[in-house]
This record gives structure tokens, C-alpha cells and sequence, in this order.
């Protein structure tokens, strides 16, 4: 029997997944409370011991991990414009699976430095030109980087006719630079997936280290990559299928988290209706976008706020008569888990709160504009009203008897006919929280990969 | 090897016209530019980014909806804003509708410090002879000198 171990080390669980690959099932799944700052392996060893006892000791034909503890991988991204390179910049960084922490353009100034150095990144994308275009900029904040105290390493995307002297200065200065492809070869082109990879390369060789979970891999083989690019594999493997096994085509995956909601959404997004014009950035075929202040557990205060208490009051069914000092205390106690009817419909109020604005923030809109030739519309970002599957994944998603019925938040609604989002998709849950995984199985075993996820995946409608 | 000239080349405004703007594009890549093509609808803002981020050698602008006088006033103050100090300002199209003799409206243009400003049915070939000749006297004049060349070299 061929068992696969996918161990995930969340930012407040580490969780532990034992798969039979030749029969493509799951055998079981623990979780304990990550350990990072003392030792990663003592959290793992605490899952493992959960794990029914024929299955502790393997033999395992793989032992693979995702990881967002010790924070993630965090990530400054620079570029030129802020609509342009410094945009195409931010989002090659996510797609990544980074936490951006910060965006700058332009030249840097000494007090946008000095927030970068505070910011302490993991990894800085460095972009800024065209290619052929700017050179100058991306230059000097080369210079303004090699003065700085800044220790992490430099990926460096940006005008190619700069580059060169981009990497000697950087390395004048000592500080570790690596160079891949420009995030925007072109003006209004985007192409990020060679920055995606060199990311993926930085944390795999010196961010695992750097954050003292190397004494993990003494146990699994590799911690493979970020956990949200796990799950961005998975919606990738999901949606486009391998040579023998179909995927399930264009596809959305919410996932609601304690410290953030994340969307990602694999599809081109082109219009849907005729004589709808296209206009900014183009987005990316896999496209993540992470929401830091709709996380239901760190940001609960908060999203009474953003979402306004109308749409927060049509959520919950029952009289909640001090409720900013219950979100408060629930931003407080983030590990605190509903037990009662009341608990439970409040945190279906949180997230169906945080997914639906995480998807309206996700999903493109149409603007419309008159003229002397009559009425026209321009569509910014993605349109997701045709996509078929919308997944959900996240705690919330596995163990709220509503979990369905949050899915249904985040569909389109004729009130707001300019949000494309999604209108009559399949919905699933990830119900057995198996898609990180799915993630780090798609590169060796892709096929089975795919049919594990589609069989675990439960549907809704 | 001597950089390829960059142009910006988009249609200004609510302005849906693509044919002329694909047919320019074509022709000034054909004619050794660099073309960075930000399409129609695109306002000053996003021909002024793009611009910025090619370290394009001129801006040129079409318009073809009758409204291009009124959207592209203030388009020189915001390059100068945005830190182009010397970019190269081109328009074209169906600039304005109404009774008017080209010479008003060219001078109107001119007067928004517009280097070249054409009327409808000029040929790419036109432009693209022009914007050569500009754009190799620009490597050392200034904005104003090149209005005043642009003036006399109209008038010929």
C-alpha cells in the first residue's frame, strides 16, 4: 500500500493528511497546534501521534509539506507605476502565495526605505520598465537597496535592458540577487509566471531556513512551497485536468481564514456580453487576490465595519444585543471555536460577510460610459458570472452544517449587476480538507491528484 | 545599436474607434517604432503611464468622436506634472465637429502645446515622416523651441 503524508504547517495548526494513492482515498487526518517557536517537529510529532497507530510509523511513499507558519512568506514588491509594473509586481508576489506587505513605485524615498526595512521581508520583487523602456528608475532604486540594511535576497523582474547593472550594483552592495523575467515585458502585458517559480525556488532553498523550519525537512522530504500556492496548484490541477483525466474548467476557490480571506480563480475572465470592452491591466489565468482585513477570527471587529451592520444583520437569526463587544472579544481569543447555536450563526454572519466583499474585491466590474456614439461599457478585472465550480475551503467550510448556503453569498446578485461575480456555479466544499494536499501531489502524481479532489470534493446543488 | 523610438499610440476618451488605431499601430511598427498600444478608451492618465513606464519618445493621441479638443485640454500640464518634461504630443482624428477652418483648430491645438496636430484623412505615411524628422531634432531642443519649429515647418 502506497501512502502519501501531506503535512501542512498553518500559522496555528499543523495539519497531517495520510492518502492511499493506489486506492486514491483518505485514511485520515489530525491536527495539533503548530510549534514554531520553540521546534516545528514537536507540533508535527503531536498530529502524528493522532493518526491511527498502523498508519505513525509509514513506510510513506512521499512526506510533503506546505507551509505559512513563522508568518508566511512575506514579500515587498517595487515597480515603476503603480497601475503598471508595480501592479503586475504585487501581483506575481501573490500568485506566489506571498503576503505582500507593501507596494511601492516610483523612485524610493528614504522614508518609503526606511518602511521597507521595518516591513522586514522574506524576498523584494524589484520590477520597473518596460522592456527597452525605463531604465533609470529600477537603477536607482537598485542603488537606494544596496545602501540599505536590507538582508533578504532581491528577485529582480524588470526592464532587461537594465538588468545588468541592476545585479552589479546590488551586488556591490552584498546583498543576494537572483534574475528572472520582466513582470511587464510590455505595456498592459502581464507575466508573472517566471517570477511565480523563482519565488517558489527563494523559499524552498533559504526561506524554509531562514525561518527555522529546516529541522521539519529532517522528517518530511520538502516543505515544497507557500500553503496558499498549494491550494492555487490545486485549483490549477482542478480546473485545466491532466492528458487522461478531464478537469472541471473555469473555477473559483474561497478560502476563509481566521487572518485572511483568500479567492483565487483560474480562468481568463474575458466579457461574457457583447460590446463589453476590456480596459486596465490584463489578469492573470490563475489569479489569487488575499484579503488581510476579512479574516473572521483577527479582523471580526473590523468586518462589522467594512461590511456595514445592514448586511451583517441579514446574516445572523438571532437578537445579538452587544454585538461590536462580541466580534471584539472574538478578535481577541482567535482559537476559540463555536459550540453553541448562537456562536455558530454568528461566525456564519463573519464569513459570509468576509466572502462575500473577498469576492466582490476578487470578481471585475463593468463600468459605463456615455459618449457622442451612445452608451458603452469597459470591464475592469476578471468576469466570473460564467465560471461552473465554486469551491469552498477553510475551517468554516468543513464544519458548518450552512456551509452551503455561505457558498450561495457570494454569487451574483441582479442588485449589483456591474459585480461579475459567479451566477449559477456548482458549489463544494472541501470537505475533507484535502486541496493543500491535491496541491503538493500535483506535480508527481497528478492524475490520481485530480480524482482524490474530485471525489472528496462535496457538492452542494 | 542605437535604442528603437518608443510611441505611445491609444484612442483618447468614450471613444470606440479601433480600425485607425490598429492601421496606425501597424504602420509605425513597420516603420522601425517601438509601438506600446494602449487601445481606445484610454484616458490621459493611462496614455501618461505608459508613457512613463517605455520612456516613450512621443505621445500620439487619436480622436475620433468630435471631442478631442475638450479631452485633451490640460494634456501637456499633466505630462509636465507627471515628470515628462520633454515628451513629443501628437493628435489626430476627427478632432472637432462643426463649422471650422482647420487653421482654427490647428491653432488651438498648437496653443495647447500639441507639437503636431493633423486633420482627418492624413496619411500614416504623413505621420510617420514627421514624427522621424521630430523626434531626431528633439535629441537636444527644448518644448518651446520645437513649438515655434513646428509652426513654421506647418506653414510651409
Amino acid at each position: 500500500m502506497a501512502i502519501a503524508l501531506l503535512v501542512d504547517f498553518g500559522s496555528t495548526f499543523t495539519k497531517v493528511l495520510a492518502i492511499d494513492l493506489a486506492a486514491e482515498e483518505i485514511l485520515a487526518y489530525a491536527q495539533s497546534g503548530t510549534t514554531v517557536e520553540t521546534d516545528i517537529t514537536v507540533g508535527l510529532q503531536r498530529a502524528l501521534n493522532l493518526l491511527p497507530s498502523a498508519l505513525q510509523r509509514g513506510p510513506f511513499e512521499c512526506k510533503l509539506a506546505s507551509s505559512s507558519a513563522a508568518g508566511g512568506l512575506g514579500m515587498v514588491a517595487i515597480g515603476l507605476v503603480p497601475e503598471l509594473s508595480a501592479e503586475a509586481a504585487r501581483r506575481a508576489a501573490l500568485g506566489a502565495g506571498a503576503k505582500v506587505l507593501k507596494v511601492f513605485s516610483f523612485r524610493l524615498s528614504a522614508r518609503e526605505l526606511e518602511a521597507l526595512e521595518e516591513n522586514k521581508p522574506d524576498i523584494i520583487l524589484l520590477a520597473g520598465g518596460t522592456d527597452g523602456g525605463n531604465e533609470e528608475v529600477i537603477i536607482e532604486n537598485a542603488r537606494k537597496l544596496s545602501q540599505s540594511n536590507i538582508q533578504c535576497p532581491i528577485i529582480v523582474a524588470g526592464n532587461k535592458a537594465a538588468t545588468d547593472e541592476v545585479l552589479s550594483i546590488l551586488s556591490t552592495g552584498g546583498k543576494t540577487s537572483l534574475v528572472t523575467d520582466n513582470v511587464m515585458p510590455e505595456v498592459n502585458v502581464i507575466h508573472v509566471e517566471p517570477s511565480r517559480e523563482m519565488i517558489r525556488q527563494v523559499f524552498i532553498q533559504r526561506i524554509i531556513k531562514a525561518k527555522g523550519l529546516k529541522k521539519a525537512e529532517e522528517f518530511v522530504e520538502s516543505i515544497l512551497m507557500p500553503t496558499p500556492t498549494a491550494v492555487l496548484r490545486a485549483a490549477q490541477l482542478l480546473a485545466k485536468g491532466t492528458d487522461t483525466e478531464p478537469g472541471f474548467g473555469d473555477l473559483a476557490i474561497v478560502d476563509v481564514g481566521g487572518a485572511t480571506t483568500d479567492v483565487h480563480s483560474i480562468g481568463r475572465g474575458n466579457p461574457s456580453q457583447p460590446g463589453v470592452v476590456c480596459k486596465g491591466l490584463p489578469e492573470p489565468l490563475a489569479k489569487r487576490t488575499v484579503e488581510g482585513d476579512l479574516g473572521i477570527r483577527y479582523n471580526a471587529a473590523s468586518i462589522l465595519k467594512i461590511c456595514g451592520q445592514g448586511r451583517f444583520l441579514r446574516n445572523v437569526h438571532f437578537p445579538n444585543p452587544e454585538l461590536p463587544q462580541k466580534l471584539e472579544a472574538l478578535s481577541q481569543n482567535v482559537s476559540l471555536l463555536p459550540q453553541s447555536a448562537e456562536e455558530l450563526d454568528l461566525d456564519f454572519a463573519l464569513a459570509s460577510c468576509a466572502a462575500q466583499a473577498a469576492m466582490e474585491r476578487h470578481a471585475g466590474t463593468i463600468e459605463t460610459l456615455w459618449g457622442p456614439q451612445g452608451q458603452f461599457y469597459l470591464q475592469y478585472g476578471k468576469d466570473l458570472t460564467g465560471i461552473e465550480h465554486l469551491i469552498g475551503t477553510g475551517g468554516i467550510f468543513i464544519h458548518h452544517p450552512q456551509a452551503g448556503a455561505l457558498l450561495q453569498k457570494m454569487l451574483f446578485s441582479p442588485e449589483e449587476p456591474f459585480s461579475l461575480k459567479p451566477k449559477n456555479p456548482g458549489l463544494y466544499t472541501d470537505a475533507r480538507y484535502c486541496l493543500f494536499a491535491v496541491g503538493l501531489l500535483a506535480d508527481r502524481f497528478p492524475d490520481r491528484a485530480l480524482r482524490i479532489a474530485k471525489k472528496y470534493l462535496k457538492k452542494w446543488n | 545599436m542605437t535604442r528603437k523610438k518608443t510611441v505611445v499610440l491609444g484612442v483618447l476618451g468614450v471613444d470606440a474607434h479601433v480600425v485607425g488605431n490598429k492601421i496606425m499601430a501597424h504602420a509605425l511598427e513597420s516603420a522601425g517604432f517601438k509601438v506600446a498600444n494602449i487601445g481606445t478608451f484610454s484616458s490621459q492618465e493611462d496614455f501618461i503611464r505608459a508613457a512613463i513606464e517605455s520612456a516613450a519618445d512621443a505621445i500620439l493621441v487619436a480622436s475620433l468622436c468630435g471631442h478631442g479638443e475638450m479631452e485633451c485640454r490640460g494634456f501637456r500640464e499633466n505630462c509636465l506634472e507627471a515628470g515628462l518634461d520633454n515628451i513629443h504630443l501628437v493628435a489626430g482624428g476627427n478632432l472637432v465637429v462643426g463649422k471650422q477652418t482647420w487653421e482654427e483648430v490647428e491653432r488651438r491645438f498648437l496653443e495647447m502645446k500639441f507639437n503636431r496636430v493633423y486633420p482627418p484623412g492624413v496619411s500614416p505615411q504623413k505621420v510617420i515622416e514627421d514624427l522621424k524628422k521630430d523626434l531626431a531634432n528633439n535629441q537636444e531642443s527644448e518644448v518651446g523651441s520645437q513649438k515655434s519649429e513646428v509652426r513654421n515647418q506647418n506653414q510651409e
